[in-house]
């Protein structure tokens, strides 16, 4: 195989997903402004096709494009998880889009895009790959959440997102070249070898500048000041995507530079890690409580969440990266659960939004409310539901290493987000009925069961999961 | 006075800072903000293309020219979103920007 067909075959994903994108802008473009369903029927084909190729044998580890592209089993890992919260969030758009007047063809293609600058933002391994791969799928992501053009709410969600992402990026940037002027290149390996002989102050100002913005991409506490507003003016399926699929990317990518760049100043990333890390479980647990909104507290949960996953890697072990790895993939199942069933209760002409819209859900609709509650139970971790073995899998590496009092702090701040998560069971179950719920499209409770079942039966067979997570671990080292 | 790597980066510094300043001081105007944002973007370039010439190395410049496409693009996406908002609220003052709190 030549250079050029290697690094072709390498990109495949990628490759499919630009290219789909831009054969359906066009059929977009001359078929009209409302697309029916085939846009996004092609897209979702297009992002399945895509998810399928990461599952071709190629052997080991293939850094091409002058070494500004990796692609090894970490990366084939990650990128399943974005393109599957990338597919399912289409999944569930397609009813809400079309009730909600704003059916464009124009949201699907948006989506492949920045679900492509995903794929670049894991796969990369240089700082231009990464602000390349960062701003492809962001730029996108800005449109996306604006995309209800005509609610106030959603221009104002876009808005926010824009300003505060620019300026994220801003300080990413800012980061980086300052580590370029000090390790004297751009590609990560390089950067390590350079930091080797012990680090200058000017690096540690470039690691605080870099991961502040990773930071706020994973809406990690001091930089999630966008989260709940942006998750709740955005379009439920809209949000559902940003609680997803991004999330991956950015934890991916996080991982990834913590553990192949900065090897040499363990000590000071650490310390920031464990910082940002307790004040988003901390923030994530306490300020749900008072939410009434259902978006919102997605916002809080997801943001505590982060911070959960965060406490893996603060040990920089395998075996620490590995439960982040499994804690994403248990995150994503979760997340678009949560967000299915959302999705798939309506009152009248409206969908749910607060929590007391809940109320009496058992007495109407007894599955559904038993697949809320369970989605519910796992958010907190209760054994032996998905969500319990995520927060095991984080602790323990951070408990070997010897993170005793994190992993504690941990434990105690999980109890305390329990507390919001079982007040929607009992609204569920206890409270009288307030009014009647309307049905919706099969595809969208498909996805609630399934997510509901993977939810509910990963202890039986997690070992698909657990032998991918391990083997894109042992990759990044 | 030679004018060194130091001088260029403490320029690009002072920039920053004030891009920075300029988002989170700025009380009025949303088109402030996205110029604040433009300075951020050129004091990393300055850094950069300093960088790059005390390095002798070319790929700092490479990078300052990819910033400045992702910046038009950034810049034109900010407005397009921001024209929107005007449409549906009539005011891009940035204290109006509070319809969801909490």
């Amino acid at each position: 195989m030549n250079s050029l067909s290697f690094a072709l075959a390498h990109t495949l994903p990628e490759l499919i997903l630009v290219c789909g994108a831009l054969v359906l802008l066009m059929m977009g473009a001359y078929k009209g402004t409302k697309g029916d369903w085939i846009i996004s029927e092609l897209a979702i084909a297009i992002l399945g096709i895509a998810f399928l190729t990461l599952f071709t044998k190629l052997d080991g580890k293939a850094l091409i494009w002058d070494g500004a592209f990796v692609d090894d089993a970490y990366a084939r890992f990650m990128k399943g998880l974005a393109l599957v919260g990338a597919l399912v969030s289409l999944l569930l758009s397609r009813e809400y889009m079309a009730r909600e007047k704003i059916d464009q063809f124009e949201f699907p293609v948006l989506i492949l895009l920045s679900t492509t600058g995903m794929l670049m933002l894991i796969s990369a391994q240089n700082l231009i790959g990464l602000y390349l791969g960062l701003e492809l799928m962001s730029l996108a992501l800005y449109v996306v959440a604006a995309f209800h053009r005509d609610n106030v709410r959603a221009s104002e969600a876009g808005l926010k997102y824009f300003v505060l992402g620019s300026l994220s990026s801003g300080m990413l940037l800012y980061g980086s070249s300052l580590l370029y002027g000090f390790a004297g290149t751009v590609s990560f390996a390089g950067i390590a070898e350079a930091l080797k002989g012990g680090a200058s102050l000017g690096v540690i100002f470039a690691l605080v500048f870099v991961l502040a913005g990773l930071a706020f991409k994973m809406s990690l506490v001091p930089f999630h000041m966008w989260t709940p507003d942006v998750y709740e003016g955005a379009p439920t399926p809209v949000t559902a995507f940003f609680a997803s699929a991004p999330k991956m990317a950015a934890v991916a990518i996080t991982v990834r530079i913590i553990i192949t760049a900065f090897p040499a100043v363990t000590m000071q990333w650490q310390q920031i890690i464990v910082f940002i890390a307790l004040l988003s479980m901390a923030l994530g647990s306490f300020a749900a409580i008072g939410q009434t909104n259902l978006k919102r507290l997605m916002a809080y949960s997801s943001i505590g969440h982060m911070g959960f996953a965060m406490v893996g890697l603060v040990p920089g072990t395998q075996a620490g990266v590995y439960g982040v790895l499994i804690y994403m993939a248990i995150y994503l199942t979760m997340t678009l659960g949560t967000f299915a069933a959302l999705l798939s209760m309506r009152i009248g002409d409206r969908y749910v939004e607060t929590i007391a819209d809940l109320a009496g859900l058992s007495r109407s609709r007894g599955t559904m409310a038993f697949f809320v509650a369970m989605m519910m139970l796992s958010l907190a971790g209760i054994p032996p539901l998905a969500g319990f073995f995520a927060k095991l899998y984080v602790f323990q590496p951070a408990i070997q290493a010897g993170f005793y009092w994190l992993a504690i702090i941990g434990v105690l701040l999980s109890v305390v987000s329990t507390f919001y998560y079982l007040r929607i069971v009992k609204v569920i179950y206890f409270d009288e009925p307030a009014a009647e719920f309307s049905p919706v499209h099969r595809e969208v409770t498909g996805v609630l069961w399934v997510a509901s079942l993977l939810v509910l039966l990963f202890w039986v067979w997690p070992s698909p999961v657990l032998d991918a997570a391990s083997a894109a671990a042992r990759s990044l080292f | 006075m030679d004018i060194g790597l130091n001088q260029y980066l403490i320029v690009a510094a002072m920039l920053f800072t004030l891009g920075v300043l300029g988002i989170i001081l700025n009380r009025k105007n949303i088109i402030v903000i996205l110029m604040s944002i433009e300075l951020i973007l050129l004091s990393v370039n300055i850094n950069l293309v300093a960088f790059s010439t005390f390095l002798g190395d070319l790929t700092g410049q490479i990078f300052s020219l990819l910033i400045l496409t992702v910046a038009a693009a950034e810049a034109a996406i900010g407005l397009a979103v921001l024209v929107t908002y005007f449409r549906n609220r009539g005011s891009i003052a940035v204290e109006d920007i509070n319809v969801m709190k909490g």
